[in-house]
Parts: structure tokens; sequence; C-alpha cells
């Protein structure tokens, strides 16, 4: 109690001195160092945390704690019948931060749109290459297909940018509300291209979110403070602090002990502390992947059907969930998307453990002998393959199938495993990257991904129609049926053994209040605030 | 003299070509492909793929490579992180002081305990202070540090309250540094609860950190005090009548001191090894934590420029002790 009256009078003390009378500050207690804080050039999700989610805006944004889409720095947007042109209309009088290493004399207007998008691909672009950073490489930009379907960016007039693509492509949407995709500014590019400081642009940034960058400490403390300018109004909380804390036993301490209010990710271990502890709240969801296990579609018996299914029911898979994730959990997946994301089929159901009937069909089938593969890393959405390998095995065994086991190191294991000819059972998964159903279908199981990521060899023409026809359509509803369809023939064909969407946790402080989880795996501040 | 510091000038070059070859191998023989793996899980296409090889120089021949790297290394071009796009020596530079600082915390909790009680189970031996403190030095010697700071961290910070529980300063302290020591620059800028507070920060992880040391420096006193209490001058200093602590401090401890000096050089090592996890643990924002955060976003360039620095400070400090002993004692120059 002394150290806590202690803390609160330094606190005090602080903000007296530095003219701020009870300043709210909120500390998030995050899980390692960000990279830089330029997001075009960062991949990982505590990048983004510590840069996209909290300086910058895009022109969409996600729904916070969904998937869906919603206006951003883009009050509106139009897009052309033949799905090729999306104009996006600006939201006026949006202010970049003023700091005191940026003072903006301009509001954001369509030239910082097309600068933020055309320093990621163009080479000529001097923010594309060495003079700016060594080594870049723009993940994201071409990761997620950008180059391909993006033909050119255009200003209009200064509140309105056109867009046009190569070829229709809906999921296009949910990438601009991805964290690559935030609008820089044009002005402070300049300025430090002016004054030979273009590195400045990754480390002291310049956006239009909700918070302003104050200081890093390295590998220690970054320093927030509430943007007074934010378009969308001031957010509640004046400081934000982000403690780099990469012990999880450590960062669940420190929000026990009250030295931060947020932290990301505790230990399986320790949620049954977290749970009996008055003072914190544990926040679950399920995450935005899921772990399966496809079957080479192409090779027989495996290219019937029933086989398929027959094999899925042989498996006791809640034990294995159970024996996988132990305390932190696992939602058993249903579908190949995770129920927070739209389009999810909820009349789905997965084939339900049932080895009596297996056992005939596999029999009938003559199926004896299969390869199971399994590698040695930790993934969020399989926690252990080998384990997972050795329980199926088990299971498969009772049902007069003899599996053997074939391992591979990680990197060597995906090469292996996305070749066509490869047999067998393959256990993989994914991690969703903008919350858009096509990032799971179209990137696993379309026809064009087998021998890149379709590790069934899987085309079918009903599921492929499906897909392809929601990619290019750009209504809401309409993709839903879509998607949704697409489910139903998943399940009726049954490329592959469903296994969890794994659980993601964070732990919250009682007084803290509007802080969300988030299905894409981010942790944003914006609309969190604190009683005292 | 001068003699003795190029003989151990000249011995350091092949060690140092020695560490040069493990850093640049080390990183080429963790499994997987470093491009790959940076790719993450979406993969890369074959053109790509070329293209990124050829940008961080995979594609040339291995011995190639090495060349390469050995003549940027020896220029002090010790390359970019991979990941942040810094300067490595810039990120090491900044690091550096508060593994240093915590080091220097963590030999001061070792020898203020280590020395005194090795004296102490010296002149008492065979007592059951002695049984009991070589007891604990084995069990500290043993104990692996991440479960020993972890213990700590919940029975002091959680249960009791009495330390943070991680971090270096308190976080509403917020002052640009000017030696990269909080302790010296809380006092620099005259910020004494500054002060308070970087200490209470440094009481857990320099204890941790401190354990293997103190556990080496206690066995290595009572020993080195052992020989010394047994021979002739300690024997005559008590015939001539003087007082016991006049023996004990003066006439033995002067000379025990000696092989104790190496020992506590040598541990500089340990510090540095033992602040990989100490410092990944307590949230310290040092070269330890640095490197492990290192490996696991797979910043080849940061693990080998950050192996090869460390390696470095290692020998110079070696080096340094080596001269030092040279200096105390006389007999080694000559030998």
């Amino acid at each position: 109690m002394k150290k806590k009256l202690t803390f609160a009078a330094a606190l005090l003390a602080a903000s007296v001195l530095s003219g701020v009378a009870n300043a709210k500050t909120l500390v998030y207690c995050s899980e390692a160092s960000p990279a830089n804080f330029d997001p075009g050039t960062t991949t990982g999700g505590n990048d983004f945390d510590a840069s996209s989610r909290t300086v910058y805006s895009r022109l969409v944004e996600f729904k916070h704690g969904g998937t869906e889409i919603e206006p951003g720095l883009a009050d509106k947007w139009e897009i052309s019948d033949d799905g090729l042109v999306y104009t996006f209309h600006l939201h006026p009088g949006v202010k970049f931060q003023t700091t005191d290493y940026f003072k903006p004399t301009r509001d954001l207007n369509a030239d910082d749109v097309v600068f933020s998008f055309d320093r990621q691909f163009n080479k000529e672009n001097p923010w594309n290459g060495e003079k700016y950073l060594p080594n870049l490489t723009w993940d994201y930009y071409t990761g997620m297909d950008m180059p391909k379907y993006v033909a050119k960016w255009e200003k209009v007039d200064d509140l309105t940018v056109k867009l046009t693509l190569t070829e229709p492509n809906a999921p296009m949407l949910a990438n601009l509300g991805m964290d690559f995709a935030s609008i820089v500014s044009k002005e402070y590019a300049d300025q430090l291209a002016k004054d030979g400081k273009m590195a400045d642009f990754s480390t002291k940034p310049i956006g239009t979110g909700p918070f302003q960058f104050v200081d890093y400490q390295l590998d220690s403390v970054i320093r927030y403070a509430a943007n007074p300018d934010y378009f969308k109004g001031k957010e509640k909380i004046d400081d934000l602090v982000f403690a780099i804390t990469p012990d999880a036993t450590a960062r669940i301490q420190k929000v026990l002990a009250g030295e931060c209010d947020v932290a990301p990710y505790p230990n399986p271990a320790d949620i049954g502390t977290i749970k009996a502890n008055q003072d914190v709240t544990l926040l679950d969801q399920a995450g935005l992947n899921i772990g399966y296990m496809s079957y080479n579609t192409t090779i027989p018996p495996l290219d019937k059907p029933e086989v398929r299914h027959a094999l899925n029911q042989a498996i006791d898979r809640e034990a294995l969930i159970k024996s996988l994730f132990q305390d932190a959990g696992a939602t058993a997946a249903q579908n190949l998307i995770p129920p927070t994301m739209w389009s999810w089929n909820k009349d789905v159901k997965f084939d339900s453990y049932d080895p009596e009937a297996a056992k005939k069909v596999l029999a009938d089938a003559g199926l004896k002998e299969i390869q199971l593969w399994a590698s040695d890393r930790v993934r969020p959405y399989n926690p252990n393959f080998q384990r997972a390998a050795e329980l199926i095995q088990a299971d498969w065994a009772k049902v007069g199938v003899k599996a053997e086991i074939v391992n591979y190191e990680w990197t060597k294991y995906r090469e292996e495993g996305k070749k066509k000819e490869r047999p067998g059972a393959f256990q993989i998964g994914w991690t969703g990257d903008n919350g858009d159903p096509d990032n799971f279908f179209a990137t696993l199981f379309a026809c064009s991904a087998i021998g890149v990521s379709n590790y069934s060899s899987w085309c079918d023409k009903d599921f492929e129609d499906l897909i392809q026809k929601a990619k290019k359509t750009s209504d809401l509803a309409e993709r839903t049926k879509l998607y949704e369809q697409a489910q139903v023939v998943f399940q009726k064909q049954a490329p592959a053994f469903l296994l969890a969407h794994s659980q993601v946790y964070a732990v919250v402080r009682k007084n803290v209040s509007g802080f969300m989880m988030d299905p894409l795996g981010i942790h944003r501040f914006d609309g969190t605030d604190k009683a005292e | 003299m001068l003699r003795y510091l190029l003989n151990k000038i000249a011995l350091l070059i092949p060690t140092l070509v020695g560490i040069t070859i493990c850093a640049f191998a080390f990183v080429r023989l963790l499994p997987g492909d470093p491009i790959l793996a940076m790719a993450g899980e979406h993969g890369v296409t074959p053109a790509r793929y070329e293209e990124l090889k050829e940008q961080f120089g995979y594609n040339l021949p291995i011995w190639q490579q090495y060349a390469r790297y050995v003549g940027e290394v020896a220029t002090g071009d010790f390359g970019v992180s991979i990941s942040s796009k810094r300067p490595v020596i810039e990120e090491f530079k900044t690091l550096f002081p508060a593994t240093l600082e915590l080091s220097f915390f963590a030999m001061i909790f070792a020898m203020v305990l280590g020395i005194p009680a090795g004296i102490f189970a010296a002149v008492k031996r065979g007592s059951w202070f002695d049984q009991s403190l070589m007891g604990t030095a084995l069990v500290g010697y043993s104990m692996p540090i991440f479960w020993w700071g972890l213990l700590l961290i919940i029975f002091f910070s959680g249960y009791l309250g009495w330390t943070p529980v991680s971090g270096r300063m308190g976080l509403q302290f917020f002052f640009k540094p000017i030696t990269g020591f909080m302790t010296i620059d809380s006092i620099l800028y005259g910020k004494w609860d500054a002060f308070r507070s970087a200490l209470s920060h440094l009481v857990l992880p320099a204890i941790v950190l401190g354990t293997i040391p103190l556990a080496v420096i206690a066995r290595q006193t009572r020993s080195a005090m052992l020989e010394v209490l047994g021979e002739d001058y300690v024997r005559t200093a008590r015939a001539k009548g003087l007082s016991s602590a006049r023996v004990i401090g003066v006439h033995a401890l002067r000379n025990a001191l000696i092989p104790v000096v190496t020992t506590i050089g040598l541990q500089v090592g340990t510090l540095l090894a033992g602040a990989i996890l100490t410092e990944t643990i307590f949230a310290w924002p040092g070269i330890g934590k640095w490197m492990v955060d290192s490996i696991f976003k797979r910043d080849y360039v940061v693990v080998q420029s950050g192996l090869l620095l460390i390696a470095l400070i290692v020998m110079a400090v070696n080096l340094i002790v080596d001269v030092l002993y040279a200096v105390i004692n006389p007999r080694i120059r000559a030998a």
C-alpha cells in the first residue's frame, strides 16, 4: 500500500512539474521491441501495435474488435461497376501531428495517400530503397500481392484519390485497412529528404492517428501523448506508455502489481492465477488462425471424400485439443475461418468422432498405411506438431490404419509439404492477415495455390467458382452468401482435418475500460479509458 | 613487462580469428534458410528469393562471404540490423551501458558478500558456518538463472511488493540519457527520486546475475585464504603477537586476494552470459536481451556481430586482468 502511495505521489509530482494536472497515463506491457516505427517496412504484430495502431490511420479501418471495414481517413468511397476503379473521398481538415521535430503547414491531402503507396513499389521513388533504409523488402506490400493487383494510384483533387486495379479484387478494401497501408505525411518526408535525415522517418513517426510519438528508449520504454488534433476526437487517456517486457511471467506480475494496466499473451500456466485475482480481468477470444491437416486429395484412396471424412471421424478431436493446448484452450474449428470473421457459417458442423463408422469405410477403401507429417516448430495454431501426430497415430491405429510419422525441420518441412506429389496427411495452419475470408479460402485452397500453399492439392470446381466469384464481387452481403456456401462445399469435400482456432488472451486491470481484444491480433488503445 | 604484454596480445590474434569463424559459422549452422525464415508464413516467389539472396550476399561462395565479413568487421563496419535497419554498432552503444551498469552492481553484490563470507569460512574452517556456506555456494553455483529470477520476482515483487517487477526505472521518470547509466544520469540531473527508483530496479536483477559469481568468489576466497593461513609468514605474524584481526586482515588477506582478482576478472564472461537470461526476465534493455530478441527475429546480422562484440569485450577484460595480475604479482612477469 505504501509503495502504491509513493508511486502515486511521484506520478502526481511528475504531472505537476510537467504542467499537466491529473494526466491520465495508461501503461501497456508490450511483448517485444518494435523493429522501427514505419509500418510499411515491418511485419511483426508488436511493430504494428507501436506504430500503425497508435500513430497512424488508414483510408479504411477495421471495426474495433471485428474484421468489418469502416471509414477511416476516407469518409466514403465508390467502386466502379466493373470492380476496377476505387474512388476515395478524404475526410476534410485532417491534421498531421505537431511534435518537437515536425510542424505541419498543411492538412492531409491526396498527395500523402499517393506517396504512402508509391514509396512501397515505385523503384524511382527515393523512399523505396537504400537512400531511405538499407535492405528494404516491403514484405507486406508484396506479400499481399499488391504489385499484381494495383495498376495505379492517382490524385483527382486534394480530397479525392483514385485507385485503379488490373483485375477485380474485393479483398483490396480489407488490404487497405492493414498496417502497411498506413498513410504517412509527404510534407514530413520532403522535409527530412531536404535536411538529409531520411532515416528519421522510421524512428520519429508522424501520422494522423490517435496518439503521437514522444520518445523511445531503445528496448525499454515507448512514450506517446494523445493527439490533440485527432480527427475522430482527442483520446480520454493523456499519455500512453509501452513498457517492453518480453518475459510472460514478469509481464503478468507487472499487471498484478499495478505497474502496468494491460498486458498481452500470458503463459498458459498463469491463467489460473489471473482468473483468481480480483484486480484484473482476463480477456480471451478465438484468434484469427486455424490449425489443420491437409490430405493430398489427388492420391488414391485419399481422393475419395468419404475416406477423408472417415479419417476425420477416427480422430478424437476433443481429447487432441485438450492435450495440445491444455490450460490455454482453443476453439474446436467447425469451418476453415474462425467464428470472429464475417461470413462464418454457423450451420456447418465438422465431422464428429465416430471410430466405428470410420473403421468400416476405411476397411472398404483398403487404406492400411498413411504418412503423417510433423515439424519441430511451435505455432500459435498448433503448439506441438509431434505430439499431435502421435495422438492422431494412436487414434488411427484403432481403426486399422498404420500411420508413419514424417519429420522435417520447419522451412524444409513446408518446402517438401507443398509439393504436389507429397503423400498422406500434412499438419499445417494459418494466421490471417486482413480479416477477409479470401485470405483464408483463396490463399489456402484455391486451385492456383496448388504447389504454393494449397497443401491438399485440392481443386474443386464448385468451391473454386464460389471463392473466385466472391473475390470479384464488391457487395458485402453477396460475398457473405458466397463464402457461406463455400464452407458447405468444404465440409462436404473434407480436403483437410480441421483442428482448432487457438485462444488469444490479454490481462487488463479492472479500472481500465474500453480495451477490446482484436481478432486481427493487434492491440489498440483508441477508445480506452482508465478510472483513477 | 612490455614483453609480457605483447606476448599476451599476440596470443589474442588466433582467438580473434577463431571467434570470427565461430560467429560466422554459427548463424549459418542454425536450422533453416535465413531468407525463407525472414519471409515468414507467406513464403516468397522463386524470383523474389533470388533477389533477396543477392541483396544479402548469400549468393556468393561461402569463403567470399567470410572474406567480405572479415573485411567489413576489420574496418569497424558491423553491419545493419535486418529488422530495425539501424547500424548494429549504434544499437550496441545505446544498450551496452545498461548491461555494464547491471553487471557492475551484480559484481559489487558478489564481492561485498562473497569475500567476507569466504574469509570467515576459512577462519572458522570446519564449523557449521563453513559447512553451510559451502553448501549454499554450491546451490548458488548450480542455480538456473531463469528459475531463480522468476522466483524472486514472484516473492519479492508479487507477494511482498518490496521491489519493482522489471524495467530500469519508474515510468514516471523520463530524461534523455547522458552517460547511459541511469544511476549516474539521475544524479547528474539532480533527480534523487529517480536515482532511488533506478537503485530499487537494480536490486533483484543484480542479485540474480550476481549469484553465480558470488558462489565462485566465496569458494575461491575460502580456499586461497586457507592456503595462505598455513604459510610460515602468517605463523610468524601470529608469533609476533599481532592481533588475529591484523594477521587475517593485513598479512593473509592481501596475499589471498591475488587469485581472487583473477577469478573476478574471469567472471565477466559468466556475467555477460548470465545477462542474456537476466535481462530477458527483468526487461532490462541491455545487450543480452537484444541478442535474444534478435535470435527470435532471425536477425542474423545482429546475432553475428553481437557475438563478436561480446567476445571482444570478454577478451579485452581478460587482457586487463592478466595485466593487473602481473602488476600485483611480480613473479608472473618473469614467467
